[in-house]
C-alpha cells in the first residue's frame, strides 16, 4: 500500500497522537526538555494534590482532631459542619432560605442581563425592583417576615448584596464622573479629575479605614450609620473612580466625527450624550466593565478588614470554632471556590463579548 | 532535469521535488515540481486560495514543507537552522501587506539586516541602503518612519529592504494587491527596472497581466495546490490548455 | 467654496429666525459659567458641613487637631524594621518605619512579580501545549480569587502548617523554614565580601561602558561584540574572582536553634513572606496577560519579514517584536506596579508592619483619626504619583525612539 499510495493521494501526516504530540510537545530539542519538566513536575505534585483533595480527605467526623486521625488529606467534614455559617453567616438559622433565595434572585438577574436579548429600557427598573425584593427578603419585617437587622447578614448575600449594589450607584456615577472629566467647563472638570485621581491613587483599605473612623467625625453628632452602609459607601466611592475611567477610554475611543454629527443635528449636550455618545461608548467598553466589576466583586472582600462578615470574614469565623481550629486551609479552598465561579464566569463573558466585537469592528 | 545538476552553474537557482503541504486535514500543497533557473523571471497567478502564496513562503520557510524536496541554490531546506538562515540571507522577500517595521525609520529599516546579519559597518550599509532608495526613486523619505508614507512608497521601500540584503532571489507575494490604482504603476515599474538592470531571480505572485507579458520568462498557474499550467506568457496568454485556466483567465481579463 | 454664496442668498431672503431675541440664559457660555458655579458652591457647602460637624465632634470628645503627636513617645514595638527603632522612639519614627516597609515590600514585589509574569506571559505564547495550558490555568485561578484571600491563605499555609522551629524544614545547609519563617545564613563582614560587592558595583559600570563601545565599534566596523556573555562575566565573574583572591573564605553568619528559636543570619518573617508571595504570585497572573497581549499585538507580518531578512529569532525578538511590544506594555504595567503598591495596604490583615498597619495603630492610641488617614493618603499619593511619573518619563523615552 505505501508503495502505490506515494504519487497522488498521500495521506495527511498531520493527524494521529504521535504527530500531534511531535509538533505540540517536542517540536525541538528545548521544547522537549520542557516537555519533562513540566511532565516531572505534574507527576509530583498532582498526585499528592488529589491525595490531599479526594483520597485521603476525610468527609465524616465531629472535629479537627478526628479528621487528622482518620486520614492525612483535607477535612471536608468541617465543611459539611459550618457551610451554612460560611454561606450565610449569622443569619438567624431558621431563615436562612430568605438568604438562600436572595443570593438566586441576584444570580438569574445577573445571567438574564448578560444576554442580548434583555439589553432594553427595562434592565434598569428589573434591577431596581430586584434590589427592592432583595431589601424585604433580607430585612423582613413585612409580609410576616421576621425582622433581621443588618449586623446579623453574612457570607455569600452579604458579598453580592455589597458588590451589587457598589456598581449599581457606582455606574451611573462613574459615567457622570467621566463626562466630568471630559467637559470643557474648567471647574467640573477640575472637580471629577481630582476626584477620580484621589480615589484611585489610595489603597482601597485606606477608603474604608477612613468610612470607618472618619465618617462619624463628618456627620453630625447623633447622625450614626452603621458599619454595613459606611463599607458601602466606601466600595461606592472606590467603585465610581475606576468605572469613571473606563467610561472615559470608551469616550476617548470614539472618533471626533462621532461629537461633530452630534453637534450638526442641533442635539443638546445631554441629549447628544444619551442618544449618541454614551450608547456607543459603552458598548465598546463592556469587555473592560466587566473586568472592572470583577475587581469590585473581589475587593469586597476587603470588607473583612473593618469587621463585616461577609464571605471572606465567615470563612475566618467558621474556624474559631475549638473544635475545628486548625481547618483554616480548607475554609479557605472552599470559598476560594466560590469566589473562584463568580469571577471565572464572569472573565469568559467579557471575552466572549471582546471577540465578538472585534469580528464586528474588522477593518 | 536530471542532466542540469552536474554543472553547477546550470544547476537551478529553486528546485521544489513532489513538495507537499497540509493545514491539518487541508491538502494545501500537492505534488508541487518546479525548478527555476538562475535569473529566471516566474510570475505565478491563479484563484484565491489556490496555495500560491504558501508555495513561495516554503521557499524562503516561512512555511514548512511535510514531504518532498526544497533546494535553494544547493541548500536544502530541513530542520537545520543554520541552512534555514543560510538560505534567508540569500532570498529578499516583498508582501502585500509591506509589513515595515514602525517603530524604525525607512534607513533603519534599510540597514538593519545589512547590519545585523551581514555585519556591514553602519556608514557603508547606510550608503547601500541610500544607493537603493534612489533606485526606487525616494532618498527624500529616508528619515521618515513608515505610517508616514504613502501606500505606493511603503511598497517600495519594502522593495529596496529586500535589495539591500543583495539576494540572489526576490520573492514577491502580491505586491500591488493592497495599493490604491494610482500607486500601482509606480510600483510595478521599480520591479520592472529591477528585472531590466539586474539578473536576480524572481518569482513573482501577481495578477497583473501586463507585467507578466513584460517581464515573465514563464508565467505558471495554480489551483487547488497543484501546478495546472505552465507555458511562455505569450504562449499562455494567447493559448491556454487547461480548462481551468481558461475559465480563470475569462474571469480577470473580463475586468 | 462654490455653495457658499448660494447658500447666504437662500438665508438672506428670510428673516433670521429668532436671533435677536435670544435670552441671555440660553446662551452656552452663560450655561457654562452657571453650572460651575453651581457646582463650587455645591461642593464648597458640602465640604463646610463636613468640616464644621468635624470640628463639633471633635470639640466635644476634646481631641485636638494637628500634628503635635507625632514628637509624641510610640510607646509600642514593631517587629520589623529597616532602621533602628524601639518603642521609647516617636509617633514619626514609627511611620517612617512603616513606610520603609511598604517600599520594602513595594520595590521587591514589583521586581519578582515583572520577572515572574513576564515568563508566564511568555510561556502562554509557547508552542509547547503543556507549557501553554499550565500558564493559562495559572493565570485564570491567580486572578479569580481575591487577594487577601490568598494572602490569608499563604499566612495559614506558613504559620499553621510548617513545623515549629524544632523540627524545621532543613532544605540545603543553613536554610531553616519553619512556622517562624525562613532563615538563612549571610555571609559574614569580612573583607572578601566587601571586595566583592565593590567589585560588582564596578562591574555594573564597566558593563554600560562597554555597551556604549560595542555598538560603536559596530557602527565602525560592522564587528559584533558579544556583549550578552562579557556582561555576565563582568557582573558575575568580577565579584567571585575577587572573592577567590581573597582567600575565598566560607564564614557565613548562619542560624542557629536556641531554645525555641532561632538567632543569627538573616530571616524573613511569616508576614513579610506570606504578604510578598501573595502579592507577586497574585500580580504575576495579570503582569502575564500583558506581556501575552503586548506581544501578540505585534502583527505576525513583523516577525515574518524580520525572518525572511535572515534575521535570527533571537534577533527578530530583540529588535522587532520587543520594541513595538514595549509601546503596547508600558501603561497598563504601570498601573500593575501602582496596583502593587497600594494592595501592600492589605499587610494590615496579616499584622505586617507597613504604613496601613503603623498609621492604624497610631490612630487608635492617639484617636487622630484625621490625621492619622492623611498620612496614609499622602504616602501612598505621593508613592504612585512618583511611579506614574517615572513610568510616563520611561514611555515617552520609548515611544520618542520610534517617531
Ligand atoms: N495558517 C493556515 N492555517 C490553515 N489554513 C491556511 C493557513 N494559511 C492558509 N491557509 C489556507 O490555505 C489555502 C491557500 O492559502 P494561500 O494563502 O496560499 O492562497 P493564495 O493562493 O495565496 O490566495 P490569495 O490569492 O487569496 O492570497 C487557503 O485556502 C487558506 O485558507
Ligand atoms: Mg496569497
Amino acid at each position: 500500500m505505501s508503495d502505490t499510495a506515494i504519487p497522488t493521494a498521500m495521506p495527511k501526516p498531520i493527524a494521529g497522537p504521535v504527530i500531534w504530540l511531535r509538533a505540540n510537545l517536542f517540536a525541538n530539542p528545548l521544547n522537549a526538555i520542557m516537555t519533562v519538566l513540566v511532565v516531572w513536575f505534574l507527576v509530583m505534585s498532582l498526585p499528592a494534590l488529589l491525595d490531599w483533595l479526594l483520597l485521603d480527605a476525610v468527609f465524616q467526623a465531629d472535629s479537627v482532631r478526628e479528621c487528622r486521625a482518620a486520614g492525612s488529606g483535607a477535612c471536608w467534614a468541617f465543611i459539611g459542619e459550618k457551610h451554612r455559617l460560611i454561606l450565610f453567616g449569622l443569619y438567624p438559622y431558621e431563615e436562612q432560605w430568605r438568604p438562600l433565595l436572595v443570593v438566586l434572585l441576584l444570580i438569574a438577574m445577573a445571567g438574564v442581563s448578560c444576554l442580548r436579548r434583555f439589553w432594553t429600557k427595562w434592565l434598569a427598573p428589573m434591577w431596581i425592583a430586584t434590589l427592592v425584593v432583595v431589601g424585604i427578603l433580607m430585612w423582613g419585617g413585612v409580609l410576616g417576615l421576621s425582622y433581621v437587622e443588618n449586623a446579623r447578614w453574612g457570607g455569600l448575600p452579604l458579598t453580592m448584596i455589597l458588590a451589587f449594589v457598589a456598581i449599581a450607584v457606582a455606574f451611573p456615577l462613574g459615567v457622570l464622573l467621566a463626562l466630568g472629566r471630559r467637559s470643557n467647563l474648567p471647574a467640573i472638570r477640575a472637580i471629577c479629575t481630582i476626584y477620580i485621581e484621589l480615589v484611585r491613587g489610595v489603597p482601597a483599605v485606606s477608603l474604608l479605614f477612613m468610612a470607618s473612623v472618619m465618617l462619624p467625625l463628618l456627620l453630625p453628632e447623633g447622625m450614626n450609620i452603621d458599619k454595613l452602609l459606611r463599607a458601602q459607601i466606601a466600595l461606592i466611592v472606590y467603585a465610581s473612580a475606576y468605572l469613571a475611567e473606563v467610561v472615559r477610554g470608551g469616550l476617548q475611543s470614539l472618533s471626533k466625527g462621532q461629537y461633530e454629527a452630534a453637534d450638526a443635528l442641533g442635539l443638546t449636550y445631554w441629549q447628544k450624550q444619551r442618544l449618541i455618545i454614551l450608547p456607543q461608548a459603552l458598548r465598546i467598553t463592556i469587555p473592560p466593565l466587566v473586568n472592572t466589576l470583577i475587581t469590585v466583586f473581589k475587593d469586597t472582600s476587603l470588607v473583612v478588614i473593618i469587621g463585616l462578615y461577609d464571605l471572606m470574614n465567615a470563612a475566618k469565623a467558621s474556624f474559631v470554632d475549638p473544635a475545628w481550629r486548625g481547618s483554616s486551609i480548607e475554609a479557605y479552598v472552599f470559598v476560594s471556590l466560590i469566589y473562584f465561579a463568580f469571577c471565572f464566569f464572569m472573565s469568559k463573558y467579557s471575552q466572549s463579548i471582546e471577540k465578538r466585537l472585534a469580528q464586528s469592528q474588522n477593518r | 532535469m536530471a542532466t542540469a545538476v552536474q554543472q553547477p552553474s546550470d544547476e537551478p537557482m529553486i528546485l521544489l521535488e513532489k513538495v507537499n503541504k497540509w493545514y491539518g486535514d487541508f491538502h494545501v500543497l500537492t505534488d508541487i515540481d518546479l525548478s527555476v533557473k538562475r535569473g529566471e523571471r516566474i510570475v505565478i497567478c491563479g484563484p484565491s486560495g489556490s496555495g500560491k502564496s504558501t508555495m513561495i513562503r516554503c521557499i524562503n520557510r516561512l512555511e514548512e514543507h511535510q514531504a518532498g524536496r526544497i533546494v535553494v541554490d544547493g541548500v536544502e531546506l530541513t530542520n537545520d537552522v543554520r541552512k534555514v538562515e543560510a538560505v534567508r540571507r540569500d532570498v529578499g522577500m516583498v508582501f502585500q501587506h509591506f509589513n515595515l517595521f514602525p517603530h524604525l525609520t525607512v534607513l533603519q529599516n534599510l540597514t538593519l539586516a545589512p547590519i545585523w546579519v551581514r555585519k556591514t559597518p553602519k556608514a557603508e550599509a547606510e550608503a547601500t541602503a541610500m544607493k537603493y532608495l534612489e533606485r526606487v526613486r525616494i532618498p527624500e523619505q529616508a528619515h521618515k518612519y513608515p505610517g508616514q508614507l504613502s501606500g505606493g512608497q511603503q511598497q517600495r521601500v519594502a522593495i529596496a529592504r529586500a535589495l539591500c540584503i543583495n539576494p540572489k532571489v526576490m520573492l514577491f507575494d502580491e505586491p500591488t494587491s493592497a495599493l490604491d490604482p494610482e500607486m500601482v504603476a509606480e510600483v510595478l515599474d521599480v520591479m520592472i527596472k529591477l528585472a531590466d538592470e539586474s539578473n536576480v531571480t524572481m518569482i513573482c505572485v501577481t495578477h497583473e497581466m501586463g507585467f507578466a507579458r513584460s517581464v515573465a520568462d514563464r508565467v505558471i498557474f495554480m489551483d487547488r495546490g497543484q501546478i495546472v499550467e505552465q507555458n511562455t506568457p505569450e504562449e499562455f496568454f494567447s493559448h491556454p490548455q487547461n480548462e481551468r485556466t481558461k475559465l480563470f483567465l475569462s474571469q480577470i481579463l473580463a475586468h | 467654496m462654490a455653495a457658499h454664496p448660494a447658500q447666504t442668498g437662500a438665508t438672506a431672503g428670510r428673516p433670521i429666525p429668532k436671533a435677536s431675541r435670544a435670552v441671555f440664559w440660553n446662551d452656552p457660555r452663560v450655561r457654562g459659567i452657571f453650572y460651575q458655579i453651581l457646582a463650587v458652591a455645591l461642593i464648597g457647602g458640602a465640604v463646610w458641613w463636613l468640616a464644621s460637624n468635624t470640628i463639633e465632634n471633635l470639640n466635644s470628645r476634646n481631641i485636638a487637631t494637628g500634628f503635635h503627636f507625632l514628637g509624641r513617645e510610640a510607646g509600642f514595638d514593631i517587629g520589623e524594621n529597616l532602621i533602628d527603632y524601639s518603642p521609647a522612639d516617636s509617633y514619626f519614627k514609627a511611620l517612617l518605619v512603616g513606610v520603609l516597609n511598604t517600599l520594602r515590600v513595594a520595590v521587591i514585589g514589583i521586581i519578582l512579580a515583572t520577572i515572574i509574569g513576564t515568563i508566564i506571559g511568555i510561556a502562554r505564547l509557547s508552542k509547547n501545549w503543556l507549557v501553554a495550558k499550565l500558564a493559562s490555568i495559572y493565570v485564570e485561578v491567580v486572578r479569580n480569587i481575591p487577594l487577601i484571600l490568598q494572602l490569608f491563605f499563604w499566612y495559614s499555609l506558613i504559620t499553621e502548617f510548617l513545623p515549629g522551629p524544632r523540627d524545621a524544614l532543613h532544605p540545603m545547609a543553613g536554610v531553616f523554614l519553619s512556622n517562624r519563617g525562613l532563615k538563612f545564613p549571610l555571609p559574614a563582614h569580612e573583607f572578601a565580601y566587601d571586595l566583592a560587592m565593590v567589585l560588582f558595583a564596578l562591574g555594573l559600570i564597566a558593563a554600560v561602558a562597554l555597551g556604549h563601545w560595542a555598538k560603536k565599534r559596530q557602527d565602525a566596523t560592522g564587528r559584533h561584540f558579544p556583549t550578552a556573555w562579557v556582561n555576565l562575566g563582568l557582573i558575575v565573574g568580577l565579584p567571585i574572582a575577587g572573592w577567590l583572591l581573597a582567600g575565598a573564605p566560607l564564614t557565613f553568619n548562619a542560624p542557629v536553634l536556641q531554645g525555641f528559636n532561632f538567632v543569627g543570619g538573616a530571616s524573613l518573617s511569616p508576614e513579610f513572606s506570606a504578604l510578598l508571595l501573595g502579592l507577586v504570585i497574585y500580580t504575576a497572573g495579570f503582569i502575564a496577560e500583558i506581556v501575552r497581549s503586548g506581544i501578540q499585538a505585534v502583527g505576525k507580518g513583523q516577525t515574518e519579514a524580520s525572518l525572511a531578512l535572515g534575521l535570527s529569532k533571537g534577533q527578530t525578538l530583540r529588535l522587532i517584536v520587543m520594541p513595538q511590544a514595549l509601546r503596547v506594555i508600558v501603561p497598563p504595567m504601570t498601573s500593575q506596579y501602582l496596583n502593587i503598591t497600594k494592595n501592600s495596604s492589605l499587610a494590615v490583615a496579616i499584622g505586617f508592619p507597613d504604613i496601613v498597619s503603623v498609621a492604624n495603630t497610631t490612630l487608635n492610641q492617639t484617636g487622630q483619626a484625621i490625621e492619622g488617614i492623611a498620612i496614609i493618603m499622602a504616602v501612598f499619593l505621593t508613592i504612585s504619583l512618583s511611579i506614574a511619573t517615572f513610568m510616563n518619563w520611561y514611555n515617552k523615552h520609548i515611544a520618542l525612539v520610534e517617531r
